[in-house]
């Protein structure tokens, strides 16, 4: 007998708070917060790429829940980060520059964007889903560009300052605030995604995953349930959006490219599909990877992240967060 | 009003084939019928219709009295019309536990639950307990469905089925890739199900139909040839001439 799922949950009859935070060690949680606050003190003048990360890391969590849940492949996620990141900035410009209000604005307008597109794109499976995700981000990233007098069009918009948050603590040039802002944020919405995929919901996502037709024969409303995937997810990438937004002070038109979307895809194919650490880590390795081959060969970087994601597939294609099960595996030892 | 599942004049073509040719069938509470057939005689099509995985070209399908034609696949499980699948149809990552877990969320209407951890409900987890008792399953609760026999596997599918508390239960070819070695579990299960439960099965296996089933349709090219008791199907000579053999006795 295995235990194959690590998203498998005991059974533990009349649940308990205590007894599961008793049964599930917090370790790697804290651990993963160490490190990004090791990367505060270590990388002090780095602040606005580590900020970077974190925000992208809660962009590709979103993209776990539509791809590593529910198994919906899409290559227009970006689209969903770009209408956060507009409409907080829009919002900044012409009504206030609260950072938690802002958020909210994001998070809301990426998941009305994501609900209506997600009536059309959740009627359609595969190959199509793809060609019409990137169309619809095509559309928007275009719409942006020619509503010139709304969106600063090819220029970005920008001319917005953040106030400081709840008031006391204000954005500085180095990107402090901006840093524990985007940490405290990643937190909140790593902790609501453990929840999520835990929770019943999590449960139906993995199972239409796995089968759709034996979704549909327990009765499930598949459609509509990867509409609601899809409206919630959109809801976390506006986040995403809505910060990158307020820590630059500026959208363009590129939050939208397809190109975006297609590397949190890389991203999360290399850290390991649905378990959502593998977003942390598939994010952080990637654009650490981007960063230093970028930073040593501007015009030739691609190869060391083709390279790698090769490497990654052909010997650990659950992604690095598999790793150590494929070595011993490898080893003839059981999993 | 009639209890039970009332199938009125059925029809389904695909262009100018017809699968499916002005059936009609009557399924009471505690009915065990077989559907027999030879391959290709539209007994899987006929599965489909009632469940509404394919829509009809013409014709009703009433449950205890209201017309259910209009409703899709999950409206109808909702309505009570549960199905096995001819090949096992289950999650590959999903342990047994969690199989009968995801059912019986669903039939609860829990499964937009957000804030809650899914196996948070004691008497729903006692009720798994129930259930993979019944069924002989309680050692393999947290085996990997990858890692059972195929007539394991068959069990889960109907134990998963039943968590639905159907009404009107459709077993496609129940013992279809099951070894002979352990077919008698199907049987054992089938024989143990709930004497108020209609259930429609469709069966190669005339050893299952003779020992389950208290009526048998045949069903030839889409049209019901003739039904039945089993002793009257088993002795009708078209019907050991066109499926069981002259031999069967």
């Amino acid at each position: 007998m295995s235990n194959i799922s690590p998203n498998t949950i005991p059974n533990t009859g009349k649940f308990s708070w205590i007894k599961y935070l008793k049964d599930r060690p917090l370790w790697v949680d804290l651990a993963l917060i160490a490190m990004a606050v090791a990367c505060y003190f270590l990388f002090p003048y780095s602040l606005a790429f580590v900020t970077r990360v974190l925000i992208v890391m809660i962009f590709v969590l979103s993209l776990d829940l539509v791809l590593g849940y529910a198994g919906v492949a899409t290559l227009g996620h970006a689209a969903l980060f770009g209408t956060g990141a507009y409409a907080a900035g829009l919002f900044a410009l012409h009504a206030t520059a609260s950072p938690i209000l802002g958020l909210l604005v994001g998070a809301c307008a990426a998941s009305v964007v994501a609900f209506v597109s997600g009536l059309l794109l959740m009627r359609a499976h595969g190959l199509t889903v793809l060609m019409l995700s990137i169309a619809f981000a095509e559309v928007l990233q275009e719409i942006s560009n020619q509503a010139g007098s709304i969106t600063g069009g090819a220029d970005g918009l920008a001319g917005f300052i953040m106030n400081p948050i709840l008031g006391i603590f204000e954005f500085d040039f180095i990107g402090q605030t901006g840093f524990w802002y985007v940490l405290a944020v990643l937190i909140a919405v790593f902790i609501f995604l453990k929840m999520v995929v835990a929770s019943p919901f999590g449960l139906a996502a993995r199972g239409i995953h796995q089968s759709v037709v034996r979704m549909r024969a327990i009765g499930t409303g598949v459609y509509w349930k990867l509409v609601a995937i899809y409206t919630l997810s959109g809801a976390i990438a506006g986040i995403a959006g809505a910060l990158s937004a307020q820590i630059t002070e500026l959208v363009s038109p590129e939050v939208f490219a397809t190109s975006f979307s297609a590397e949190v895809v890389i991203m999360l194919i290399l850290g390991g599909m649905g378990r959502l650490y593998g977003a942390i880590i598939g994010t952080a390795l990637f654009m650490v990877v981007h960063h230093t081959a970028a930073s040593v060969d501007p015009f030739n970087w691609l190869f060391v992240i083709g390279g790698l994601v090769l490497v990654v597939v052909f010997f650990v294609p659950a992604g690095l967060l598999a790793l150590p099960a494929e070595i011993k595996r490898r080893m003839g030892r059981p999993t | 009003m009639s209890a039970g599942l009332q199938v009125k004049n059925l029809n389904k073509n695909f262009g100018g084939i017809t699968v499916a040719s002005n059936i009609n069938i009557d399924l009471p509470p505690g009915a065990r019928t077989a559907l027999i057939g030879p391959n290709g005689a539209g007994k899987t099509t006929f599965a489909n219709l009632i469940t509404g995985i394919l829509p009809p070209s013409s014709g009703e399908i009433y449950l205890d009295g209201k017309n259910i034609s209009g409703l899709n696949e999950a409206a109808r499980v909702k309505a009570g019309i549960a199905k096995t699948f001819q090949i096992t149809t289950l999650f590959k990552e999903l342990n047994v536990r969690e199989h009968l877990r995801l059912a019986i969320l669903e039939r609860n209407g829990f499964t937009s639950r957000l804030f809650r951890r899914a196996n948070s409900d004691a008497a729903i987890e006692a009720e798994i307990d129930e259930r993979l008792d019944q069924m002989n399953l309680s050692k393999l609760a947290d085996m990997a469905i990858n890692n059972m026999a195929y007539g394991q596997q068959r069990l889960v599918e109907l134990a998963m089925t039943l968590a639905l508390k159907p009404r009107i239960l459709i077993l496609d070819e129940p013992a279809a890739g099951v070894p002979s070695s352990e077919s008698y579990l199907i049987i054992e299960a089938v024989a143990k199900l709930d004497r108020d439960l209609a259930v429609l099965i469709i069966e190669h296996d005339m050893k299952l139909v003779f020992e389950v089933a208290n009526s048998i349709i045949v069903l030839v090219n889409g049209e019901i040839l003739t039904e039945g008791t089993p002793a009257e199907i088993s002795a009708n000579p078209q019907v050991r001439s066109l499926y069981l053999g002259e031999r069967h006795e």
